[in-house]
């Protein structure tokens, strides 16, 4: 069988016979297209045109749209083509596709300017939207927390102790891994430094003052935004998608107090012990450094640490710690509950979950940078 | 309903499928011929879907050979077994759109991916595959979140179709629908058949469609095919099993 489809014209008395013929199917589809418009370019506004199918060897939906495509472009006032030739099988078809209705394919939208500024406009508007979905999940939080106190009973430990176990002792490893390697990386770059102005040992109070203060708790709050913060808004969007969240409404449940509470709580438990731990890391990281490659004796390191350092540095750090836990936290869920039926709508609800809750971290430690200033601490 | 052609296009010979120890299909036999459109029924669990899965190449079989097309799937090379699977559609029970793409690309991405086909032309086809389960071209537009159950099946069997492929697989196509939307789909899948010749594998529970849009019913039980054949032979069949399912009460009022 011949495959590759033709469309031959052939003058018939006053009338203009097509005649079809190979296989009109999509393999042969950009061919096919091909021959159609020529075709209809040709003999636009000609009557008495005959499309004769008859030798067409295999037609599918492809096929059968371009003859009727055929028959539509050679139409004029109510004088259309005759298709002649068609077998059963393919008579059916062909009534098919004549069913569908033309022009009611929309033009895809082009990127314009306006189109542009439009958006801008957009991205504006839904960081407004952003604090009031924030603030108003910060209420629905502390509403949750209020009945849970009147009834202590309704609190869901058992929920709050696994994701405890799963943001705080499973991040606990990474947590130390990473505060350690940058320990050591500011007491060498701080040697390196200081040496020049035979200051080696001043490295140890820049260290101290640094991580306990700023990066302990800057540093763990990035990783629990990026590992906890993250699987939160992916857990809670999927339970969206799934009718999970609806099915616990209907059965009497505050999807806040069942679902977002214990979450919310065990951030911000787990957030003050891994900044402390990080913190620890992060000294202990900088002390070994000192020491071999600064030449700095452990007992000096101690020594140096302990007349650098109060109290107050170690507050600072640790006030922070749960701040921005509920920070981390609030965000997380506002995007878990933002997300729609799709799955890249999901993926971008959690991409904005932890770009946003690194943003509010780092706002809150400049908030908090300037309020200790102000009382001395 | 026109008559079939008798030979085989899909072929299962020997089939044993399992996870471990635990096998689920045993030494199975079973033939699906051009044009027809089989139903496949069995109790929940049986592994209905496991066979299902196990012809399009989604599960590992044991031992037994699988041919579609005449295409021996253990053997065929990777290129062999693509030119096959751009042969037939499949249905997914929870239609499986995917939720990034509107329906309009839902119904387009295959084309779009193996065939050399111009925008316009996409386009129309499109709007005339959506015509063809019967759904208005203005939800060309929407996103798989935004449509009703019904709305999704129809659209996932436009995506099944977009190829024009010669088998489509439909696991559980009227589950979920009202009644009148279910009969309305196996009119649709009749209507498929005739125009475009297809051959439906269905696998499905519901004895309306058994009984009005199936050329021949097979049914799975012990880990192999019981009985294959028509409705009437599926009513004078003995099996405990196949009197309590079409002898059962559900099945009274449908059959009788």
């Amino acid at each position: 069988m011949n495959g590759n489809p033709t469309l031959e014209q052939v003058t018939v008395g006053a009338g203009l016979a097509l005649r079809a013929a190979g296989q009109w199917t999509v393999h042969h589809a950009p061919d096919l297209e091909k021959i159609v418009e020529a075709t209809e370019k040709r003999n636009g506004g000609k009557a008495n045109i005959v499309i004769d199918v008859s030798q067409v060897s295999s037609l599918d939906t492809f096929g059968a749209w371009l003859i009727e495509r055929l028959r539509r472009s050679l139409t004029h006032g109510d004088v259309e083509p005759k298709v002649a030739g068609l077998s059963e099988n393919y008579a059916s078809l062909v009534n098919e596709v004549r069913q569908v209705k033309p022009g009611l394919i929309h033009k895809r939208q082009r990127k314009t300017l306006l189109g542009m500024l439009d958006g801008v406009g957009r991205s504006v508007v839904e960081v407004g939207g952003t604090f009031v979905g924030l603030i108003g999940m910060l209420g629905a939080i502390l509403h949750a927390l209020g009945r849970t106190v009147l009834r202590p009973t309704s609190f869901r430990f058992t929920s709050m102790v696994h994701h405890l176990e799963q943001v705080c002792w499973r991040a606990v490893p990474i947590v130390l891994l990473i505060t350690f390697l940058i320990g050591c990386i500011i007491a060498q770059q701080g040697i390196f430094h200081f040496r020049k102005f035979g200051a080696d040992v001043f490295v140890v109070d820049m260290l101290g003052v640094l991580v306990l203060r700023e990066l302990g708790v800057l540093l763990v709050a990035i990783m629990v935004a990026g590992r906890s913060g993250s699987a939160y808004t992916a857990e809670l969007g999927s339970m969206r998608m799934r009718e999970e969240v609806d099915a616990l409404r209907t059965m009497g449940f505050d999807p806040t107090e069942v679902l977002i509470l214990p979450r919310v709580c065990a951030l911000i438990i787990a957030m003050p012990i891994l900044a402390f731990l990080g913190a620890m890391a992060a000294l202990y990281g900088g002390g070994l450094v000192a020491w071999g490659y600064g030449g700095v004796q452990p007992e000096a390191f101690l020594a140096r640490l302990k007349e650098a350092i109060s109290v107050d540095h170690f507050i600072v750090g640790m006030v922070k710690a749960p701040v921005m836990a509920l920070v981390i936290g609030v965000v997380a869920c506002v995007e878990g509950a933002a997300v729609k039926g799709s799955a890249e709508s999901l993926g971008q609800h959690t991409t904005a979950s932890v770009v946003k809750s690194i943003f509010f971290v780092i706002v809150m430690d400049g908030l908090f940078a300037i309020f200790f200033a102000t009382i001395n601490m | 309903m026109p008559a079939y052609s008798d030979d085989a296009i899909i072929r299962v010979r020997d089939l044993t499928v399992g996870f471990g120890d635990n096998l689920i299909l045993n030494h199975l036999d079973l033939d699906v011929k051009r044009g027809e459109i089989l139903g496949f029924v069995g109790a929940s669990g049986a592994g209905k879907s496991v066979l299902t899965r196990t012809i399009i190449g989604l599960m590992p079989k044991l031992s037994g050979t699988i041919e579609v097309f005449g295409v021996d799937m253990g053997k065929a090379s990777e290129d062999e077994r693509r030119a096959v699977e751009r042969r037939w559609g499949v249905l997914f029970q929870h239609g499986a759109l995917f939720s990034s793409l509107n329906v309009r690309q839902n119904i387009q991405f295959p084309v779009r991916e193996f065939m050399d086909v111009s925008e316009r032309l996409l386009d129309e086809i499109a709007i005339a595959k959506l015509a063809m389960v019967g759904l208005k071209p203005e939800v060309a537009d929407r996103f798989p979140s935004e449509l009703s159950g019904g709305m999704i099946k129809r659209v996932a069997l436009a995506r099944a179709l977009a190829l024009d492929p010669e088998i489509v697989f439909l696991d559980e196509p009227t589950s979920g629908l009202d009644p009148i939307s279910a009969g309305d789909f196996d009119q649709l899948v009749m209507t498929l058949q005739r125009t475009l010749g297809l051959t439906v594998f269905m696998v499905t529970h519901d004895l309306d469609s058994l009984k009005t849009a199936c050329n021949r019913i097979a049914v799975l039980g012990d880990r192999k095919v019981l009985l294959v054949g028509t409705m009437d032979d599926m009513l004078a069949s003995q099996h405990p099993w196949l009197r309590a399912y079409f002898h059962g009460k559900r099945a009274r009022a449908v059959v009788a």
